[in-house]
């Protein structure tokens, strides 16, 4: 059977007010908080543990086993903290979600919070989206007036506070632990792991970090159950998410999948790649993500198999190029973003990711040689695995990718005396209204 | 410009209400830089010494903070900020373009104001939009699929003192005193404004409901929806 969209979270987005409180009791929506409460908390844990659920944040960690790691409950509090931080660059599926349906969230902040024993929770976004910003405060407001929030919720003797926090534009705190630092009111920089955040994370109290799309899952599971969750997506990769599908294709936007579809059906569903043109390159989970080409069309967007193909399913975030775009132009500019968003903190990254746009921005115009390949390599190979956080490791991907299946393009760019690609063929009005 | 006495002491207020939001003050620290931009237009010195003051500081501590994060405007910055995506995939899809026809257009660059204090123009990172590529954002509102043609009459309509809308947001952009109070943590009660999802994010959703295409059913632990699935 052909692989089909499953939504979930995404089910009545085509809702005229899709994101009251309203809307989502109506669509069944907080039936999973009492259920959960009714629970042991111990028993959501392993429930959630049971569904296979894997962070959707990018890095795929099991999000029952992240919550198990809390040491038991002594005293002072535990903090529980949603990174709604979203800036890889690709990744627009939790914005479009708070802006949507922000309840998903807050439901599953609640139940979440529960199972883990926190009265405290922040919800950590992004400043650059003010409107998504406005829904979750809404939202916190109206589910604390109706009682899913505030002291002795439903009257079960359970008390929890949601602090939704805007950030002020640095993609560095969407890593955990910058995130923390910057929540605490500092410079966002990674901290040194151990300590985790499960032992000591926000004020140095025991903490889970979690994505959006993990947390708004949650309710689902309790709703239905774990194998209800397991029926869908792969043996280890199991479940639905969000694919993000943008760039060069008929009908970009966010499809709701079981995880393990492949980019040849979710185009199918898309339109294909836009009119007259051919897929060229594309990033399976966002730019910190080794590039895939048509070769990959039939890889299953599962962890797994994205990884033994060589890259990673990080975001899902498909972003798609086609033949006009030239990998040269695109590679740079990623890298500009690397460079401008490096906190700083590690040479490797600091210093490294400066030199790999000097040496991007020499080749682009064609006045490099053909030794600045290696010299970027090199480069890299000098930054992965020895940076502080995974900023670093992920400035590489594209670069190392782009020479593996391009290196010809950049060859042209030497002997071409410049860029062969002309960039306006790339836009979506290609000089028209311009 | 500084603070004046009536300013200030609003200014206090505000500031012990986003303090009592956290279990340690330092927390803060960032709504209140949104807030003192929401007073001044920026973060002044002044601004920085009330934040210090407020949460017992150093000057030093705060400014390292303030110049850490992109959203804190060290010069007076316009009414509005005009941000046009130049990540990879919106500026191949044609936000080079547009950021250039803003630039001539207005005569002004990256970072810089136009002489009537009305739009400041920045070039801005991957805003989570990119389905709805080329993107432009006015105050952190977002004005999707531009064209260099759009881009300049939202810029001129805004220059005149019209509403604009947003394409996704709030049904006239504020101004960006407003926006940072907001980030303050201040609701201005248009959250139920605009749309819910946009075209594209919903485009999923349409495609399920046409080819009546649903989640399993609760219970049916045993339907495999996909190739992959094994057992
Ligand atoms: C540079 C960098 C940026 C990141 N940005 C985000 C982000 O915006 N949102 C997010 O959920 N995770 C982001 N992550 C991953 C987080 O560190 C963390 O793994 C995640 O929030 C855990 O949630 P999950 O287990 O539910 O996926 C980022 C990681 C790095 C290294
Ligand atoms: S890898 Fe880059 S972003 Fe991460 S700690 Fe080092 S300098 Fe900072
Ligand atoms: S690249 Fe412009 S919004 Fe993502």
């Amino acid at each position: 059977m052909a692989t089909t969209l499953t939504p979930v979270l995404s089910a009545f987005w085509d809702d005229r007010k899709s994101w009251t409180l309203e809307t989502y009791e109506r669509n069944g929506g907080y039936s999973a908080l009492r259920t959960a409460l009714a629970m042991d908390p111990a028993d959501l844990v392993t429930l959630v543990k049971d569904s296979g659920l894997r962070g959707r944040g990018g890095a795929g960690f099991p999000t029952g086993l992240k919550w198990s790691f809390l040491p038991k409950p002594v005293v002072g509090p535990r903090y529980f903290v949603v990174n709604a931080d979203e800036s890889e660059p690709g990744t627009c599926k939790d914005v479009p979600l708070m802006m949507a349906t922000p309840q998903f969230l807050i439901e599953g902040v609640i139940i979440t919070s529960y199972a883990i024993g926190c009265h405290k929770a922040f919800i950590y976004v992004r400043g650059e989206v003010v409107h998504v910003y406005r829904r979750l405060l809404a939202a916190v407001e109206e589910a604390r007036a109706k009682g899913y929030l505030g002291d002795n919720i439903l009257g079960t003797g359970y008390d929890l506070d949601i602090v939704v926090h805007a950030g002020a534009g640095a993609y560095i705190c969407g890593e955990e632990t910058a995130l923390l630092d910057s929540l605490e009111g500092r410079r966002g920089q990674p901290r040194l792991k151990p300590p985790f955040p499960a032992v000591a994370g926000l004020y140095a109290r025991p903490t889970v970090v979690n994505n959006v799309e993990s947390i708004a899952s949650v309710p689902s599971i309790v709703s239905n159950g774990a194998d209800w969750f397991k029926s869908m997506g792969t043996e280890r990769s199991t479940g639905y998410g969000f694919f993000s599908l943008s760039g060069h294709v008929t009908r970009p936007g966010q499809y709701e999948a079981p995880l393990g579809i492949t980019l040849r059906e979710l185009l199918d569903m898309a339109g294909g790649v836009r009119g007259g043109h051919e897929l060229k390159f594309w990033t399976p989970g966002g730019s910190s993500t080794p590039l895939f080409t048509s070769e990959h069309l039939d890889t299953p967007l599962d962890f797994e198999s994205v990884g033994a193909a060589g890259s990673m399913l990080g975001t899902r975030a498909l972003q798609i190029f086609d033949e006009t775009t030239c990998v040269v132009r695109a590679v740079l500019r990623w890298t500009e973003f690397y460079k401008h968003e490096s906190c700083g903190k590690c040479t490797p990254c600091r210093e490294g990711t400066y030199w790999l746009v000097q040496v991007l921005k020499r080749l682009e115009e064609g006045n490099g040689s053909e030794a600045d390949l290696d010299k970027l390599l090199d480069i890299c190979d000098n930054i992965l695995g020895r940076s502080f956080c995974a900023l670093g490791d992920g400035a590489t991907s594209p670069i190392t990718s782009s020479i593996k299946y391009f290196r010809d393009e950049y060859v042209a760019h030497l002997t071409n005396g410049g860029c062969p690609f002309d960039p306006v063929r790339s836009t979506l009005f290609e000089g028209a209204n311009a | 410009m500084p603070i004046t006495d009536q300013a200030r002491e609003q200014l206090v207020t505000d500031a012990q209400a986003i303090i009592a939001r956290y279990p340690v003050p330092r927390s803060a620290l960032l709504p209140m830089l949104h807030l003192v931009q929401s007073e001044e237009g920026y973060v002044s010195p002044d601004g920085i010494a009330f934040c210090a003051q407020m949460l017992d500081l150093t000057t030093a501590e705060v400014a390292a903070v303030a110049t850490f994060y992109t959203q804190y405007k060290r010069h007076p910055n316009g009414t509005y900020t005009v941000g046009v995506c130049t990540n990879t995939l919106c500026a191949i899809m044609g936000g080079d373009e547009i950021f250039t026809a803003l630039e001539e257009h207005l005569g002004i660059g990256h970072d810089e104001t136009t002489a009537d204090g009305a739009i400041t123009l920045e070039k801005v990172e991957c805003n989570a939009a990119c389905d709805y590529a080329p993107v432009m954002m006015v105050n952190w509102e977002f004005f999707d699929n531009q064209t260099p043609g759009t881009a300049r009459e939202v810029v001129d309509r805004l220059r005149s003192g019209e509403a604009v809308a947003p394409t996704r947001g709030a049904s006239k952009v504020c101004s960006f005193k407003e926006v940072s109070r907001v980030l303050a943590g201040f609701n201005d009660g248009r959250a139920d404004e605009g749309v819910g999802a946009g075209t594209a994010s919903a485009r999923g959703t349409a495609l399920a409901r046409q080819k009546g295409w649903t989640a399993p059913a609760a219970g049916s632990g045993a339907t495999p929806s996909s190739d992959g699935k094994e057992g």
